[in-house]
């Protein structure tokens, strides 16, 4: 074993490889722009230099006159395009606002012309020379612009449902011994994932095939479907491999039916990859947010009151927002809270997922201010939190149906050194450098999702699983030959995975950290439903249930295996069947999915279960993290030397890949603290860098040292698979413990996020 | 990208032909139809941008046979214009004797870039200011002659607060100039007529009226050496950047000195990351040279190089930092075992 394959603890899988590996570092893994085509034309996407305005007029001859330049698409002669809801109000969305329909200009950067030409040097050249003219309005950038408008956010996304809250916040605050109040700012991101947001559209006849990374095939089948006014069956989403997602892939943007409508016009494939700048206008974000936080705490450290406010911008035109008070208002005991979410809308485009939309900010919010607790109590932080631990989470009485939060904490700490921590601000330093610890609270809530799938067994024990997953890096294929390898006892080798194609039998968005949970799930159904035929074919009625406990299916006289919970002979099962090939296809969904669920399914509908929304319960994966900053005393550089995170998920599939999903997790939220923010010039709304030179994602020499420990734990209330999901836990708390680190080396409270040199006061 | 042709030169004549043939009498040199190519890596950006437009492209990394030699002597040192950026920062005898100047290097871009960059090219890289890079942005006055600056009150964390004027904020982004700018390296420039040598001083303009235009070199002329007299065991590069590795300065200082039992015999300091072009920082060397090295004079020269400057919005932070860095800097360079 290595520190990229650990040791499997109790209920861990076993630590393979990807299965993807090899395709993947000698580079035959296919991703959407790789697919060949059969005499593609070139699209190049012109997008707008105002945020708000109208267009007046193009003028296209310059750009026309580029040799190889077969159309340019404006809102003049775009083809016209059906509707689609926002995905939070049933449709497949992320954002309303739909291009190329008319003059209207709502944000920066938004698609207002296709240049479409025998090759893309072509497209691009055109692309560059047509000129706009705009009629251009002062627009609203951000919180504090002048023209935005503030409301709630219960009552306008149907999604927020409830501000969480329970007992009397207000007489509690009044009344408590030790008061906490203070406000944290977070800034606008974007994924930059390494693919950039490629679509191409290939018409065959009435059927559509379409190849673009997607985090949700089925999802953007039937959302391109609709915009075109076609029947879903024609509509195929292809995507073996998809190059980084983090929520950018999720929800449909506008791009897909626009190119889909132009190859159906000119009756040719068209493949557009956009360039890394326009990654930042046609797609999602994380919008900037800002909070307020009240605690209130007797003196041993009780939390008496909570009170989290936030603050979200959205686009004019869509209402959505991440309300990760519904995790804030539930982390610690506590019996008195209130909570309250509002949105600001600007002149924007509608922001969306990214990475643990709701916690990211949230959590940096609370767990900051759990560590100003702590410093006002005179008291450890970790303390500060094992006193608040709770089982049941406060506002609806709800029992975790698993909670390592203090295990992490204590795992954590040990691994750090946290005991070498000396407690005083200011007082660690080595050299030029200023040293400071610090740690905070992460969670994610544990979600599950309706998912189908096929499996094929063949007599010489090769296995073929289908299912319209998404490997986006995660180790989807390798989690899902792994769940089929167990189950069916057939060798890891001989197990195919087919994804990422909408033909396939539907699985859930890769969203929400569902996809493990959900789509094995799914498999080991699907495969338990294969041994159910196996074991009916060469054992009496009486015995079959053994089919569901006995592991495995391998060369062992029948009778026997079932007498003694040994294998079953397969040979002998498939020649008692007298078939070749043993087929079966399933639909799972998790304990208290609505009715509608598999219906849903089918039409790209998704109906995550889990969470706080349990019916009796709670559910959420929890960790620690703890990280080591040094501040240079002369240029004020903040570096993280050390970062380490200890996690408990449930049933881990394979340690190697929940490794390195946390570790990347962990890198994320440190980049997140320290680097990563969207520059908005307030004065027209447009964002400045918006490339990867000048929008800092950190580079090797940054993240000297992670350690990722994983806990084992066994929870038998969320799924068959027990797992919770891993992908999107350990970005959350990073950015909190960074703050408090810098906390402990400086003395400085920083509660507005990326931290920078010129924010540090030594 | 435009289109553009593209010719492959093998000796400086011909290359000096080709750059001319294309160029009109009164261009600036960065809107010249004719650019030379060597390692490429901002050029070819700046074209895809379509910031830079050229129509002809002259590839002049063959003449790396006579112009990348790396000549370390006893009484300086010589360096080819299309030497790599990695070579020069990996040479033992550059390490020993010109620290800054290896340090410069080392601590400029990516391992991958330094092995494409050339020296020529390094010093020549244009600013990464963000309004620049972005032609949906028409003020910008570099790019449009009289068109504005979206820079001035835009986001200007990364801009310049020293030789900045009314037309330009921009930041001159590199670092080797820095080291070279100190040492008082000679530029050889290799022309129609022949080959000038001047001092590498006089080959940056500060933006003044015509920010477009950024260096004195004209049309058809290419850097082919650069020449430094002496050694300079005790000189550092100091470089504070937001992230470890591969980012540009928010301030740096280059350092040079000739200290003899605790006395400053020479100074030589220039500042990078908070000016419009190589910066050097002759007032504060004044005030070093001829003194008792200690910490109070340390910050009395940062003040004195940071006493013109001027803050924006959001870079006014880079005049502390730019002040701490320089008097780091000393310190590291007084106390430098040599």
């Amino acid at each position: 074993m290595t520190a990229a394959a650990p040791e499997p603890k109790t209920n861990m899988g076993q630590p393979v490889p990807r299965y993807d590996a090899a395709a993947k570092v000698t580079g035959r893994a296919t991703y959407a722009s790789d697919m060949p085509l059969d005499n593609p034309a070139h699209a190049f996407l012109v997008t707008s230099a105002i945020a708000r305005g109208r267009i007046d007029n193009f003028d296209l001859d310059d750009a026309k006159r580029v040799r190889g330049v077969i159309d340019i698409v404006t809102h003049e002669n775009a083809p016209k395009l059906k509707e689609s809801k926002l995905f939070s109000n049933g449709g497949y969305a992320g954002t309303t606002i739909q291009p190329l329909k008319s003059a209207d200009i709502a944000h920066d950067g938004q698609i207002i012309a296709v240049v479409i030409a025998e090759s893309y040097e072509a497209a691009r050249e055109a692309a560059n020379r047509v000129k706009v003219r705009y009629t251009a309005t002062t627009p609203s950038a951000t919180f504090d612009s002048p023209g935005t408008t503030t409301a709630a956010a219960k009552g306008q996304n149907a999604q927020f449902k409830e501000d969480p809250g329970v007992g009397d916040f207000a007489k509690a605050f009044g009344a408590a011994e030790v008061k906490l109040t203070a406000a944290y700012d977070t800034p606008t991101q974007h994924h930059n994932p390494m693919e950039l947001f490629s679509t191409s559209c290939v018409w065959m006849g009435d059927n559509l095939v379409i190849y673009e990374g997607s985090q949700f095939v089925y999802g953007l089948k039937n959302g391109v479907a609709e915009q075109l006014g076609i029947d879903a069956d024609k509509v195929r989403v292809v995507n073996p491999y998809v190059g980084g997602g983090f929520g950018s892939r999720g929800s449909m943007t506008p791009r897909t039916a626009i190119i889909a409508g132009i190859a159906k016009r000119l009756n040719r494939p068209i493949k557009l990859v956009p360039t890394r700048d326009q990654g930042f206008t046609i797609t999602t974000y994380r919008a900037e947010t800002r909070h307020e936080i009240k605690l209130g705490a007797n003196r041993d450290g009780k939390l008496l009151a909570l009170r989290h406010e936030g603050a979200e911008v959205s686009s004019r035109a869509d209402a959505y927002c991440v309300g990760g008070t519904k995790t804030t208002a539930r982390l610690y005991a506590c019996p008195n809270v209130a909570s309250l979410v509002s949105i600001v809308r600007a002149d924007r485009n509608t922001p969306g997922f990214m990475r643990s939309p709701p916690e990211v900010p949230y959590l940096f919010a609370l767990e900051s201010a759990m560590d100003e607790l702590a410093v006002k109590l005179n008291m450890d932080p970790i303390e500060l939190r094992r006193i608040n631990d709770t089982t049941v989470e406060p506002i609806g009485g709800k029992p975790y149906t698993s909670r390592s939060l203090m295990a992490c904490f204590d795992e954590a700490a040990k691994a750090f050194g946290w005991a070498q921590r000396s407690p005083q601000p200011k007082s660690m330093s080595d050299g030029d450098w200023l040293i400071g610890y610090g740690c905070a609270a992460t969670c994610y809530p544990t979600q599950m999702a309706p998912s189908a799938a096929r499996v094929r067994l063949q007599r010489d024990g090769r296995t073929r699983v289908e299912i319209a997953g998404h490997e986006i890096g995660t180790g989807a294929y390798t989690v899902i030959a792994q769940t089929a390898a167990e189950r069916l006892g057939v060798p890891l080798e001989k197990v195919a995975v087919f994804m990422g194609d909408s033909d396939l039998p539907p699985a859930p968005v890769a969203g929400g950290s569902n996809s493990t949970a959900s789509t094995c799930s799914a498999v080991m159904m699907v495969c338990d439903q294969i041994r159910q035929r196996l074991f009916k074919a060469v054992m009496p009625d009486s015995l079959t249930d053994k089919a569901k406990e006995t592991v495995g299916i391998s060369q062992a006289p029948a009778t026997q295996a079932a007498k003694s919970d040994r294998p079953l002979d397969i040979e002998k099962a498939f020649d008692a069947l007298g078939v070749g090939v043993v087929e079966e296809y399933g639909e799972w969904k998790p304990e208290g999915a609505p009715l509608d669920s598999f219906r849903a399914m089918h039409s790209g509908q998704v109906r995550l279960v889990g969470g706080h929304t349990m019916k009796d319960q709670i559910a959420y994966a929890f960790g620690a993290e703890f990280v080591e900053v040094r501040i240079n005393r002369f240029t004020h550089e903040i570096r993280c030397p050390r970062l380490v995170g200890a996690f408990a998920g449930g049933r881990i599939m394979n340690p190697r890949t929940a490794r390195s999903q946390l570790m990347g997790g962990l890198i994320w939220g440190m980049s997140s603290a320290l680097l990563e923010a969207t520059e908005i010039d307030e004065r027209n709304a447009r964002y400045v860098n918006d490339n990867l030179a000048d929008y800092l994602v950190p580079v090797n020499a940054d993240v000297p040292a992670v350690e990722v420990i994983l806990l084992s734990e066994q929870d038998d209330h969320i799924n068959p698979a027990g797992v919770k999901g891993l992908g999107e836990l350990a970005n959350v708390g990073t950015n909190a413990a960074i703050c408090n680190a810098i906390h402990h080396a400086t003395g400085q409270r920083i509660r507005k996020l990326p931290v920078r040199l010129e924010n540090i006061e030594v | 990208m435009r289109p553009f042709s593209y010719q492959r030169v093998t000796d400086p004549t011909a290359a000096v032909q080709a750059l001319s043939a294309a160029a009109a009498a009164n261009d600036a040199l960065t809107k010249a139809a004719a650019q030379p190519l060597a390692g490429g890596t901002t050029l070819i950006d700046l074209m895809k941008l379509d910031v830079m437009r050229p129509t002809a492209i002259v590839d002049i990394n063959p003449l790396a046979q006579g112009w990348s030699a790396i000549e370390p002597g006893n009484d300086g040192l010589r360096l080819g214009a299309l030497a790599k950026m990695s070579d020069v920062a990996a040479h033992e005898q550059i390490q020993r004797h010109y620290p800054v100047i290896a340090d410069s290097l080392k601590l400029a871009a990516s391992a991958q870039l330094r092995n494409m960059a050339t020296l020529g090219g390094n010093v020549m890289q244009r600013t990464r200011c963000s309004y620049f890079r972005d032609v949906s942005y028409e003020n910008c006055n570099k790019r449009n002659p009289g068109s504005g600056c979206a820079a001035m009150d835009g986001v200007n964390r990364m801009h310049a607060v020293l030789g900045a004027s009314d037309q330009c904020i921009a930041t001159y982004p590199g670092d080797f100039a820095q080291a070279l700018i100190a040492l008082d390296a000679m530029v050889a420039i290799t022309g129609r007529s022949g080959t000038r040598n001047m001092p590498f001083a006089e080959l940056h303009k500060a933006p003044g009226n015509t920010p477009e235009i950024e260096t004195t070199l004209r049309p058809g002329e290419l850097i082919s050496a650069f020449s430094i007299s002496g050694r300079w065991p005790r000189s550092v590069y100091l470089k504070a950047r937001d992230r470890q590795s591969y980012e540009f300065a928010l301030s740096s200082a280059a350092v040079a000195l000739d200290v003899q039992n605790g006395t400053v015999r020479d100074a030589r300091i220039a500042l990078g990351g908070v000016a419009t072009v190589p910066w050097r920082a002759r007032e504060a060397e004044a005030v070093l040279k001829g003194q008792k090295f200690d910490d109070g004079l340390a910050q009395r020269v940062a003040d004195a190089a940071f006493a013109d400057a001027r803050g924006r919005r959001h870079n006014s932070f880079k005049i502390a930092l730019g002040k701490r860095v320089v008097a780091r800097a000393l310190q590291q360079a007084v106390t430098m075992e040599i």
